[in-house]
């Protein structure tokens, strides 16, 4: 099958006026703006076409033809996937784009399809070296979205459902274009059931975000002032992010129950997610981490790297926890100075209908109002402060506390192979024993059982080499995430930071020949 | 050693006149004071305290000699300022406290010293030109017991703020003082609220920005770098967020804040007068009732004292006239200063902050590329 004929991919988000998600997106979002173009996330940002590029994505084979190109990252990866193979045949049309995941392997399957003109690098051994120099490749065919939140039923029995929305080529599946319904504990389901079958592999799950009893109590009795809205905004907001992570990960995105997640009509409720509060999630790792602590080992292989690593993100989550209470204390006294603002304006509203000079008056009236739109920008910056900053940080946070369980996952997957080992040792002394001893009825059994065991020791060996390496390219592309995603949203911070100070300089212009009218 | 006040005309030119800056000299302040003479023959440079100026302010106090003076609103002269004061002290002094090195407190007094310099009638006093131009402090001896002395112990026996005048004019100018004097105290004191708490943020900006130091790496690794770099950028920004409110509370504390506790004092300055004069008015109209009721063998001397009252009243009054006159057109023209400068310079600062985070924004976004 050679790839002579390319799809035309669908258009992207930066063309004007044919994005069939923008007329939804403009009932959606608060600010009329498409859904997906607003998101500085990982997966969006993919898709801001480059301007030297322009809109035309056809050049897909040019060195950087990754972030306008319609990819899919296609993983062979050892997790038991029904489609993949399929899907191998399916995307040999398109052009293919290497993600970090076993490039020797896709390009074995599909070397044949790419014409020569691929200059990534699909040919070269996979090695630590190479996979620490590859190119952030991630790029994903996948917008989605979370909006719409809605309060559904009353009283204590009340939810509120939010919708998540999804944009995609990739042809697993149904529809390009879709929306489903889902609940909080939806969420924590996914994560649940994504958490069993991928935290033995080495992967870092992206945590969900807390639960909260105080907040959701607050929503559901009907109290409806500002904290109410703030909590629900903050808590959509957390959702979209975290399955912005899920989906950009390479592994995570294939997995069905992803897929159902996202295109399922109607989920089954989830149960026992009463455990997966924030809090309970931590106390997990906590305990995890103190277990494997007490015990003295030393990992004797000679890669230092993952103890290094380790000891680098302990720090930095306590870094983070610093600066997450300091960007909270700014939080504090920019509402403070909101109120104080707004004080003030009456304050000088009275003072000017107070005064008898009418110019005089009215340049205070106009102080008042000026003032009064001040504390609104004050308010927006410190919703942009916290929404942006400190809930990135939190983010971190948490995700440092998945990789830290990471790292404890390896280092259960080495303690069971050494334990396999001396277990076969002793088995092995036993045999030499009834050797000795001459006992021929029991020396079969103790042969089946050395057998066993060395069975055992080679399979947790290899399983203890392969968790290595993905927690190792696990890490890797997380730290790579982590800066780009920094990276964005502080871009966006500042962005919101200019816009607020821009308009500053305009209240100031408006109000200076009020202030020079006076005579 | 101070020679009687004479009437005279002062040597300096009001508007030259600068308070630059104040001396601690152990638990006192000293003021250094300069002005120009008026011949443009050189400058004078004298050093005064808190106690000097209050004696000056006696003296303005007590001249008896000018007829209603009473009716004159009198340039208000902060309160003492004191080092090492508890905040509650502080807090009276309100945004005269603020600022580095006592500078706006500076302003308050030199503010002071121009008006009196800038009265017609204040102006004259020889008080006044000792205090700007002799090299030696003025005497401490007490000051005669003026008239003020008199009025203000009796001021306390009498509670004739709410006298009802005879006059429209005078009442409406009463009413409408005191809505101002509260107006003005209250907006102060929020605006000094708004103050500190941008002080405030702009110390939380300086933890931030020191915390983010804390997160940088020399590590060789080339995603901790990367990450390390955005640390050192986002402080940069915080740095500069950090900047613009200490400008922001600079500006306003300079400009508005100094404007409306100026607003705030003046607007008790002539309440001081109106209430002076209606204690006049009771006089006046106790003298009045003691001629009417009085018997034959008193009444020449009843009346007589009742003449000198009205006498007394009416000029009170006019000269309160002028004043508030006058008054008013300056508190017009101290308030739109004040708003044009508060306004230039916020706005200043405003354009100076959005170029900076445009930059910080495109030096961000070409990172790691």
């Amino acid at each position: 099958m050679a790839a002579s004929s390319r799809r035309n991919p669908p258009p992207l988000p930066g063309a004007e006026n044919q994005d069939p998600l923008s007329e939804m997106a403009d009932e959606d979002s608060d600010e009329g703006e498409d859904i997906f173009v607003g998101n500085s996330n990982p997966v969006a940002e993919a898709f801001q076409p480059d301007t030297a590029n322009g809109e035309e994505p056809a050049d897909l084979f040019s060195e950087e033809g990754t972030s306008t190109a319609v990819n899919s990252s296609i993983t062979t990866s050892k997790s038991n996937y029904v489609h993949s193979d399929n899907e191998n045949d399916l995307f040999a049309e398109v052009s293919v784009e290497l993600s970090m995941e076993n490039p020797s392997t896709t390009a074995k399957s599909s070397g044949a399809e790419f014409t020569p003109s691929l200059t990534l690098s699909a040919t070269q051994p996979e090695s630590m070296e190479q996979l620490e120099e590859e190119k952030d490749e991630d790029s994903f065919d996948l917008e989605v979205a979370v909006t719409n939140p809605e309060k559904i039923g009353d009283g204590m029995n009340a939810y509120m459902a939010y919708k998540v929305s999804t944009r995609t080529t990739l042809p697993m599946f149904r529809n390009r274009t879709f929306s489903v319904w889902r609940r909080f504990s939806d969420f924590l389901g996914l994560y649940e059931k994504l958490s069993v079958k991928h935290s033995l592999n080495g992967c870092i799950i992206p945590p969900p975000p807390e639960k909260s009893v105080v907040g959701m109590t607050k929503v559901k009795v009907g109290k409806d002032d500002s904290s109410s809205a703030d909590f629900v905004e903050r808590r959509r907001a957390a959702l979209e992010r975290y399955l912005q992570r899920v989906v950009c990960h390479p592994s995570l995105l294939q997995d069905p129950d992803v897929r159902e997640f996202l295109e399922r009509d109607e989920l089954p409720r989830a149960v026992g997610t009463h455990t997966l509060s924030g809090a309970g999630f931590l106390k997990m790792i906590n305990r995890a981490s103190d277990a494997v602590s007490k015990m003295t080992i030393k990992i004797s292989d000679s890669d230092a790297w993952f103890d290094n690593k380790l000891q680098e993100v302990e720090s930095e989550e306590l870094q983070l926890r610093k600066l997450h209470a300091v960007v909270d204390s700014l939080v504090n006294h920019r509402k403070e100075l909101c109120g104080n603002t707004a004080v003030f304006a009456k304050s000088m509203a009275m003072l000017g209908n107070s005064e008898d000079n009418t110019a005089l008056s009215r340049a205070l009236s106009q102080l008042a109002e000026v003032e009064d739109k001040m504390e609104t920008l004050h308010q927006e910056q410190a919703a942009s402060d916290f929404f942006i900053l400190a809930e990135l940080l939190a983010d971190y946070i948490r995700l440092l506390g998945a990789v830290r369980g990471c790292f404890e996952q390896r280092m259960k997957t080495w303690q069971r192979w050494q334990e396999a080992q001396s277990t076969l040792q002793k088995k092995r002394e036993v045999e030499a024993k009834l050797l000795w001893a001459n006992k021929p009825d029991k020396l079969q059994q103790a042969k089946e059982e050395i057998t066993e065991w060395e069975g055992k020791v080679t399979q947790y060996e290899r399983d203890f080499d392969r968790i290595s390496v993905t927690v190792r390219k696990e890490f890797l592309r997380f730290e790579k995430e982590k800066s780009k995603d920094f990276k964005s949203q502080i871009v966006k911070y500042l962005e919101s930071l200019l816009q607020s100070q821009q308009r500053h300089v305009k209240f100031w212009e408006a109000f200076l020949p009020e202030a020079k009218a006076i005579a | 050693m101070m020679e009687e006040a004479r009437e005279g005309s002062l040597s300096v030119s009001a508007q030259t006149i600068r308070v630059t800056e104040a001396v601690r000299d152990g638990d006192a302040l000293t003021f250094i004071v300069i002005s120009q003479k008026l011949s443009g023959s050189g400058e004078y440079h004298v050093a005064r305290t808190h106690e000097d100026f209050q004696w000056l302010q006696q003296c303005l106090f007590s001249q008896e000699v000018v007829p209603g003076i009473l009716g004159v609103i009198f340039p208000p002269l902060p309160a003492k300022p004191q080092l090492n004061a508890p905040a509650k002290v502080l807090k009276q002094l309100g945004f005269l406290a603020m600022g580095e090195d006592w500078r706006m407190y500076c302003m308050a007094l030199e503010t002071y010293l121009q008006q009196v310099a800038a009265h017609t009638t204040l102006s004259k006093n020889k008080c006044l030109e000792n205090f700007l131009t002799s090299s030696e402090p003025p005497g401490h001896q007490r000051a005669r017991k003026g008239i003020f002395n008199r009025l203000s112990q009796a001021m306390e026996g009498m509670r004739k703020e709410g006298h009802k005048d005879v006059d429209d004019f005078f009442q409406t100018e009463r009413d409408n003082n005191l809505t101002l004097t509260g107006c003005s105290k209250s907006a102060t004191e929020r605006f000094i609220d708004v103050v500190l708490t941008e002080q405030k943020l702009a110390v939380a900006c300086g933890h931030f920005s020191t915390a983010l130091h804390l997160c940088v790496e020399q590590e060789e690794d080339s995603a901790v770098l990367a990450f390390s770099k955005i640390c050192v950028k986002l402080s940069e920004v915080i740095d500069s967020i950090k900047r613009n409110f200490e400008s922001v509370a600079e500006n306003n504390l300079s400009t508005l804040g100094l404007g409306l506790d100026l607003e705030s004092r003046c607007q008790e300055a002539e309440k001081e007068m109106l209430y002076r004069r209606t204690c006049k008015l009771v006089e006046l109209e106790t003298a009045s009732r003691n001629a009417e009721r009085a018997k034959p063998v008193k009444k020449a001397a009843m009346d007589e004292l009742k003449v000198a009252a009205e006498k007394e009243f009416d000029h009170v009054s006019g000269v309160a006239k002028q004043e508030i006159a006058r008054f008013h057109s300056t508190h017009v023209e101290l308030l739109r200063q004040a708003l044009i400068l508060w306004c230039e310079k916020q706005l200043e600062t405003a354009r100076d902050t959005s170029f900076r985070y445009s930059q910080h924004l495109q030096a961000f976004k070409g990172l790691g590329e």
